[in-house]
């Protein structure tokens, strides 16, 4: 009575040679089934392994399943549900399972106790990198990585419900039923691909018929209950707050098949039932991890539910009576003073020895050290388990546990049926929840005599995936690292990817015995998330690629991308760079042609990026004193202002223009980069410093499409465009004027008179959805004078030839004063960040100012980034001046220009020091001028 | 963690932004004779607890809420939450 499906077969491979096996299957059994016992070699010794396990406790048999062309390792066959065409490799062994000749490492074992490491490779000191570690990266391991993009899809969700539990078997199953029958929202997440649990495994009766009957009617009653929803293969693998968890759910193991390969889901539950089950003990005897020695229940699971026997002569090694129900030849009790000293065969099983010196013939050793409740969930939330001598076993805190979360079953201690069902009955009760009848069982009491390890010269394994045996805990011991916390680093028990799931607590009663304490003084490892292994790529889900984050496209995107537009990213936006035209060699002649055209007649940019917040209510220009140094409750509607915005240390945070509508209106502009952190500003000046203040803001950067339309032509373009009843004449609408108008018709669009390049220059802003008509009218219009339309490089060239401070000055270290605009500073109020931008070092005479930097020899190019040292000083930092921020080549001057913060620079006009870059080599002369090397007095903004 | 809004009730903290100690809500007098000092403490100096805190919470993924929160930084447990200009 097995649950496979005999009628159904599967062909897969391992190590590249062909198998059969059956639906309902894992590898493991499959595997088994075909006589396959030796399936993996340990991680230091390199010995050969079996599976120790059947389910998520086993650390042997981890495996890499393949795909077309990557792989994916540290799977365990044991949790992998077989499919057809699976491909699945062996792991850590060259040249191949049966001989590997890194088993040397099993004969130089001496040598490599624990911390050998630290022991062995110290010196010379310059090999550990580059000879040593490279080689035991090679030797010792387990799966190797593929350094391919991961070809799957991994997709992430959101569930609630009511009650959330942990775990398909009798408890989780039991609960679940009384739940779902009660009307609460049940989410049942079960990590196998069956539910039932234990009772999948072991010979038990349930209202006199077989278990799998109560399975089967339970799974039909609860699959028919709407509100009830059960998440197969998904691992609860975090507890986290408020009653927040983390699940993993496996939908296929291939490789490349179509849909999400897993889904990570965050569960919120209003409460919880861990009914995770228990894990049972090894017993650390001397080689006791050859193939054929399994825990107990693992023989029970591959007989019963996969009807595979794991040997054809069975010895039962156990120190508890839940072990009896193994069907086996020969029984050693502990109780009875027997216990096993040695066994024998390489790749499998022959015999074992016991302390009376019988030697047994044996292929499969079935031994049950006792059980350990899965315990891990209950401490995510700082709660420590505590020992329970009666049961040789960690339980979880009751008075700690996470909120809200109940813990039943064997993850509970309650390792016979009954007192599962009573457990869950019991719960059931507290939480208010009708228990229903509870169903009927038998069998003895739980009864188990504490056996952890057997005292020999030899080496008895409590990590079999770390290969840390008892010998080296009691060295770590008498070395001194006696805390479970040290010991766990010193030798990494319990630290491979099964965290030590069957060793631990052997591990801890190996050490408590070495340091004379009991097991309740020597406590547990703190045990943190995730209890099981999540794949990096399901936490990424669908945020690769160009999904990693989302894409703001400006409104003239479409026009610029026709019209052979180079795209930078900034921030999220794709802003475009420049427009290559055909015959351009470089990105340079399209960005000279856009400075040149735009200088001399007109150009168009996209300034749709620059944040925009709408700011209204009566107090609306007493606030913006607060938050600008400069004073706008006394500007006039119809005009707009250029404002500098610092941060409370005085440091300054943004800047931009904000133009007043109305008495009780202003629209202001914040560069890119800043849109939203100042708009969380404001918000907190707004909420949290001013509260008394009418004033409301509101982000409009996404509603309108903003073009700076700029040249000595830009006022006969937009004349074509705007409506006639609006006069933008230079008297009616003069430099900083704007006003709400209409254009092409009726259109609404804003208009501000502003300049960033230095030019005549406008900027018309209309509902975004028209963006895209409004540029191409504009450039249509303005084929006339031959305007161009211009990027983000001949933005910023025309910017520095201005003077024009940008992100590079506005670097988070810099003052009004350093950026020359410590004039704009308003005596007569306070705002945030005046008072601590007064401090004596930001406010130092010889302090860093702006200044502009020409090359003396007017054919050197000069470098962002480099630091200014005095003529005859040494090119030390000791002698640094300051450094350049901005360069750009100025097709205006033929030269290069540049902008940099100089120490005492406003009073170094026409001084000479050099330009020292010395990532780049290349060191030059500087002539210290003003920054505004184009149109010093502004008379081309205000013709 | 979940924060409960007062105004949209249970909402996952992803949706929010840390600024920190809730004291930031108390800017000094800048015309106080020692306002140097002031803004100094009130800007550099936070005392950091193990246990109860109230601090600033933005809700940038809402509606732009900013809320002071009393959480306990040792088990995260959030005893109290208001707007922010409703406690001045």
């Amino acid at each position: 009575m097995s649950l496979v499906d005999e009628t159904q077969k599967l062909n897969f491979t391992f190590d590249g040679k062909a198998y059969q096996g059956h639906a309902g299957d894992t590898l493991a059994s499959a595997l088994l089934r075909s006589g396959v016992k030796l399936v993996g070699r340990s991680f230091k010794y390199h010995r050969p392994r079996g599976f120790l396990g059947a389910g998520t406790d086993d650390p042997n048999g981890l495996v890499e399943i393949h795909g077309k062309d990557v792989c994916e390792p540290n799977r365990q066959a044991t949790t992998i549900k077989l499919f057809e065409g699976l491909d699945a490799k062996s792991q850590n062994r060259s040249p191949s399972l049966g001989f590997d000749v890194l088993a040397i490492n099993d004969w130089l074992s001496p040598f490599l106790s624990a911390g050998f490491y630290y022991k062995t490779f110290m010196w010379p000191k310059a090999f550990w990198e580059k000879v040593y570690e490279p080689a035991i990266r090679r030797a010792a391991g387990l799966g190797r990585l593929i350094q391919e993009p991961d070809p799957d899809h991994y997709d992430k969700g959101f569930l609630h419900c009511d009650l959330l539990i942990i775990g398909g078997g009798p408890a989780g199953l039991m609960t679940a039923l009384n739940a779902g029958r009660s009307g609460k929202r049940v989410i049942l997440a079960n990590d196998d691909f069956e539910l039932g649990g234990r009772l999948l495994s072991d010979p038990i009766e349930i209202d006199d018929a077989p278990a799998l009957d109560w399975v089967s009617k339970t799974i039909v009653e609860l699959r028919s209950m709407d509100h009830v929803r059960v998440l197969d293969r998904t691992s609860v693998y975090g507890v986290f707050d408020h009653g927040i968890y983390g699940a993993l759910e496996t939908k296929t193991d291939k490789i490349g098949a179509p849909g999400a390969r897993m889904v990570l889901w965050k569960i919120y539950a209003k409460s919880s039932v861990l009914a995770a089950g228990a894990t049972e003990r090894p017993i650390a005897f001397p080689n006791n991890d050859r193939p054929g020695i399994m825990l107990a229940s693992a023989v029970r699971t591959f007989q019963n539910r996969f009807g595979v026997n794991c040997g054809n002569a069975t010895t039962l090694f156990f120190n508890n009576n839940n072990a009896l129900s193994t069907i086996s030849d020969v029984q050693i009790d502990v109780r009875s003073g027997r216990y096993v000293i040695d066994t024998s065969g390489r790749k499998a099983l022959n015999s074992i020895t016991l302390n009376d010196g019988t030697e047994i013939s044996t292929d499969c050793l079935a031994m049950s050290g006792g059980w350990n409740p899965n315990v891990h969930l209950t401490c995510h939330k700082r709660s420590r388990p505590v020992w329970n001598e009666e049961r040789a076993c960690f339980l979880p805190d009751t008075a700690t546990l996470p909120p809200e979360m109940i813990v039943v079953g064997a993850a509970n201690g309650a390792f016979t049926i009954s007192e599962v069902f009573e457990s869950a009955v019991t719960a059931s009760i507290a939480m208010d929840l009708n228990p229903g009848k509870t169903p009927k069982t038998q069998g003895p009491n739980f009864e188990i005599q504490p056996f952890w390890h057997v005292k020999s010269k030899k080496r008895s394994w409590v990590d079999f995936q770390n290969d840390v045996t008892s010998k080296d805990i009691t060295l770590a011991h008498q070395e001194g690292f006696s805390s479970v916390e040290h010991l766990k680093r010193y030798t990494t028990l319990g630290m491979a990817t099964d965290q030590g799931r069957t060793s631990n607590v052997v591990g801890l009663a190996v050490l408590a015995e070495a340091t004379g304490k009991t097991i309740a003084e020597t406590g547990t490892t703190m045990f943190r998330p995730p209890y099981t292994p999540v794949p990096l790529g399901a936490f990424a889900g669908a945020h690769k690629g160009q999904h990693f984050k989302p894409t703001r496209l400006t409104p003239s995107h479409r026009y610029a991308a026709e019209n052979g537009a180079v795209f930078v990213e900034s921030g999220y936006w794709k802003r475009t760079q420049w427009l290559q035209r055909p015959g351009e060699q470089g990105w340079r002649d399209s960005v000279d042609r856009e400075v040149v055209t735009t200088r001399s007649s007109v150009g168009i940019c996209d300034v749709s990026t620059l944040g925009k917040i709408d700011i209204q209510g009566q107090d609306s220009g007493k606030f913006l004193n607060k938050v600008y140094v400069n004073t706008f409750s006394t500007l006039k509607p119809g005009r707009c202002r250029y404002g500098l915005m610092l941060r409370e240390d005085g440091i300054a945070m943004d800047d931009g223009t904000s133009a007043r509508l109305s008495d009780s209106h202003y629209v202001m502009t914040t560069t890119t980069a800043n849109a939203v952190s100042v708009f969380r500003h404001l918000e907190f000046a707004r909420q949290c410093l001013f509260p008394d203040m009418d004033v409301h803001l509101i982000s409009t950067t996404e509603q309108w499409a903003q073009y700076s339309i700029a040249g000595p032509n830009a006022r006969r373009l937009l004349q074509k465009l705007v409506d006639q009843e609006h006069d933008i004449s230079n008297e009616a609408f003069p430099y900083m004027a704007c006003a709400n108008i209409t254009v092409c018709g009726g259109t609404r669009a804003r208009l501000f008179r502003l300049s960033f390049s230095g030019e005549l220059a406008y900027e018309l802003a209309v509902p975004r959805r028209y963006g895209d008509a409004l540029i191409r009218a504009l450039m249509k219009e303005g084929e006339e004078f031959g305007a161009c339309l211009y990027g983000t490089e001949a933005l910023g060239a025309m910017r520095i030839e201005k003077g024009h401070a940008a992100g590079n000055e506005l670097n988070g270290q810099t003052t009004a004063t350093h950026l020359g605009l410590g004039g704009f500073v308003s005596k007569k109020k306070d705002c945030i960040g005046k008072v601590l931008s007064q401090r004596e070092g930001l406010i130092d005479d010889n302090g860093l100012r702006l200044v502009g930097l020409k090359s003396v020899d007017p054919n050197q190019n000069l470098t962002n980034g480099a630091h200014f040292i005095n003529d005859n000083d040494p090119r030390i930092a000791e002698h640094d001046q300051g450094h350049m921020s901005s360069v750009a080549w100025s097709p205006e001057l033929h030269c290069y220009v540049g902008l940099g913060f100089l120490k005492g620079g406003d009073k170094r006009m026409g001084d000479e020091l050099w330009a020292v870059d010395f990532v780049r080599d290349h060191h030059v002369k500087v002539k210290v001028v003003s920054p505004h090397f184009v149109d010093p007095d502004g008379e081309r903004l205000r013709v | 963690m979940i924060i409960h809004h007062p105004l949209l009730g249970p909402r996952d903290s992803a949706e929010f932004i840390y600024l920190g100690d809730a004291s930031l809500m108390e800017r000094p007098d800048p015309k106080a004779e020692n306002a140097q000092e002031l803004f100094y403490k009130y800007l550099y100096l936070r005392d950091n607890p193990a246990g109860e805190h109230k601090e600033l919470w933005y809700h940038e993924q809402g509606d732009r809420s900013w809320l002071i929160l009393t959480r306990n930084t040792v088990t995260h447990e959030i005893t109290h939450v208001e707007l922010a200009r409703r406690s001045k």
